[in-house]
């Protein structure tokens, strides 16, 4: 058995049973791991109506074959569930250790069903399983909550675990490890906390085995070479994190400006990656194995810690149109105590910037807090509201859409499927709306980052303003995208790696014979079954959209002016290729081919 | 004739951030990575007023150049 342990854990908190299973290793090969496997587990276990925040949803936690391997960056895992912000199938990918370690534990991965009548965590120490009480923790910041934990579990533990937010179901809440680490998006933390699980620690000892050892140091030799001599993943992400995007995206006129009512930022000079590494930068913060080493940890005045991604530093910069990078970190550093998501906290602070503009807050308590666009005492007191949910904040841990909804605009939410769009404006690059727009799990640009041949050239450069040919990449981008996300690799190595390298290294883990052909088709079958799951759930394909504003108002100045997204243009050949018909259903056919 | 140039990442060292430069008539995208002794493959990312350029480009009065080397993505 290799690459895989071929046992899981099925943890029922309702019970407080915890059982060792076996793993068909036919069904886990099919279905790679981590995302493709943790969707397959879940689609033939819960119903796909489910309340999101009941206890007959399931939470999975589950790695995949290269995770805990010596391949780069093989740290990763997944935390598939319903979300209970979008409706769809959720998964959220984390790095940094705890994935690893659950493999050396023994386990592929966790399945938590039901809830615990009180809070409590779970100690997994390889065959020793503990269901204990939580009490103590429970209210606990991320970073309270894991070294308190630290000091009653074996040592060298890695600890996951949510903060108040998750607590408090927040739909935006995120599960952490090593208290800056996330599985961000899509209110994953929100269900945890809705089963009164407070925390998962886990310590192994075992080695994850391999098919073909001597094999597998050649190949990771090789995407090690790759890794080191490609640009991006050897020389920009080393240097200055995802940071160094604030200036691209925003000299190309498609940096998202107080909740995208415009695509410029005039002062990003102050929140560039440039400046954060000039000024606030401790050292990097490397996930396990990592040669890449993106992570960034940061300080400010008395408060330091892992981040800020790109994309947080967009959400409570530019889309808040706060220029002060200070206050950008503590409101990163925030989200992290909380158990927040980034994009969706601060996307959904620009949103109630703009009701405060058009004058729909009057009359709301907003406890003497500033809710004006450039505010950065907002952007890190909200944050802290959010998380507490307190005041407005409580309306506003729901996300954009419901805060929006909720005030009669739901328009003015920046999100599709109600999760919050990220740090792209698609009227400036037409491919990144129709993979917002088709993302399985709402607004989200990891789902199939046509930044990547729109902005960055990188396999080849695309017109960003062109239509053609955006279909067949974006499709192309999502299928690989689902394989990667279910090796247990980051997602940043496909910067540097091909199909065919995945397929090699996938093979001498695990002795199958996969190619490059293989990749993608595995891959296209995990983006299938996540759609049909999506339309059981009653998620319609009218729902394949993007905000009004992105769709009608052509943006007004800048190097994108006067560009709308193009979507309607995109989306019949998009579907046509998927062989979903017209009416953007999976065909039997296709389900039938891909096995799904 | 008048040309901006902005640098970002690594290119600055040495060179600033932003520079305003007199280049005679005819000047490409290339001339200026020469004048500034930019080695051609550290060149990832060219915009000639916030849109795709190329190299060998006529530039004109006033216009914006930028060069980034290659970066990040995220
Ligand atoms: S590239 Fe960044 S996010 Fe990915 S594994 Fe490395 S440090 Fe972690």
């Amino acid at each position: 058995m290799y690459g895989y342990h071929g046992k899981y854990l099925r943890i029922n908190l309702t019970e407080g049973t915890v059982k060792v299973e076996k793993l068909d290793l036919d069904l886990a090969k099919k279905w790679i791991g981590g995302r493709g496997l943790g969707t397959k587990f879940f689609v033939d276990e819960v119903d796909p109506k489910v309340d999101a925040l009941s206890p007959e949803n399931k939470l999975i936690a589950v790695t995949g074959p290269m995770t805990g391997t010596t391949a780069p960056t093989g740290g990763r895992y997944m935390v598939v569930t319903k979300s209970p912000l979008t409706g769809t199938i959720a998964s959220s990918n984390s790095g940094g250790y705890w994935g690893a370690e659950l493999k050396f534990a023994g386990y592929d991965m966790i399945i938590v069903e039901g809830r615990s009548e009180k809070p409590v965590y779970v100690m997994i120490e390889d065959d020793k399983v503990e269901i204990r009480d939580a009490s103590h923790v429970w209210g606990k910041v991320t970073s309270d909550a894991t070294r308190t934990l630290m000091k009653e579990v074996p040592e060298k533990s890695r600890v996951m675990t949510i903060g108040p937010a998750g607590e408090k179901q927040s739909l935006m809440a995120a599960v952490m490890n090593e208290e800056s680490r996330a599985a961000g998006r899509s209110g994953v933390g929100a269900v945890m906390g809705s089963k009164n699980l407070k925390a998962v620690t886990v310590r192994g000892t075992q080695k994850v085995a391999v098919s073909d050892e001597a094999g597998l140091k050649e190949v990771i030799k090789t995407c090690n070479t790759k890794i080191r001599e490609n640009g991006v993943t050897g020389q920009g992400l080393p240097a200055y994190g995802t940071a160094v995007l604030v200036n691209i995206i925003n000299e190309n006129g498609a940096f998202p400006t107080n909740n995208f009512q415009s695509s410029q930022f005039a002062t990003a000079e102050q929140i560039s990656g440039e400046l954060m590494a000039e000024k606030y930068l401790v050292k990097k913060d490397p996930c396990y194995r990592c040669p890449i080493a993106c992570g960034r940890y940061t300080k400010v005045d008395d408060i330091e810690g892992g981040g800020p991604e790109y994309e947080t530093i967009w959400a409570f910069g530019g889309d808040c149109g706060v220029d002060d990078m200070g206050a950008i970190i503590k409101a990163n550093y925030w989200c992290n105590e909380m158990g927040l998501d980034t994009i969706s906290t601060g996307t959904t602070i620009a949103a109630a910037m703009e009701l405060k503009q058009k004058g729909l807050l009057d009359g709301e308590d907003l406890g003497g807090l500033p809710l004006e666009f450039g505010s950065a005492e907002a952007i890190v007191e909200w944050t802290k509201k959010i998380g507490m949910r307190e005041g407005l904040g409580d309306k506003m841990a729901d996300g954009s859409y419901r805060l929006c909804d909720a005030f009669g605009v739901p328009e003015l939410s920046m999100s599709v499927k109600k999760q919050e769009l990220p740090a792209y404006d698609p009227r400036g690059i037409q491919g990144q709306g129709l993979s917002y727009a088709t993302s399985n799990r709402g607004g989200c640009h990891v789902r199939g980052y046509m930044i990547s041949p729109e902005i960055l050239g990188l396999p080849e450069k695309l017109d960003r303003f062109a239509l053609e040919d955006k279909a067949p990449w974006t499709k192309i981008f999502q299928d690989f995208t689902a394989f990667i996300d279910s090796s247990g690799l980051c997602l940043f190595t496909s910067f540097a790696m091909g199909a065919p390298d995945y397929a090699a290294l996938f093979n001498a883990i695990v002795g199958t014979d996969l190619d490059g052909n293989g990749v993608l088709e595995a891959g296209e079958r995990i983006y299938n079954l996540e759609r049909v799951f999506n339309l059981e759930a009653g998620i319609t394909p009218s729902e394949d959209t993007l905000p009004k504003r992105l769709l009608e108002d052509a943006i007004a100045e800048g190097p994108s002016k006067g560009f709308v997204n193009e979507l309607s243009k995109m989306l019949p050949e998009y579907y046509q290729l998927r062989g979903w018909g017209t009416d953007g259903v999976p065909s039997k056919e296709r389900k039938d081919q891909l096995g799904v | 004739m008048q040309i901006k140039v902005r640098l970002f990442a690594t290119l600055r060292e040495g060179r600033g951030k932003e520079l305003s430069k007199d280049y005679p008539e005819g000047i490409s995208p290339g001339g200026v990575i020469q004048d500034l002794e930019i080695p051609e493959e550290e060149v990832a990312i060219l915009l000639v007023n916030g849109r795709d350029g190329r190299l060998d480009q006529v530039l004109e009065e006033g216009d914006t150049v930028s060069i980034f080397p290659p970066v990040g993505g995220g």
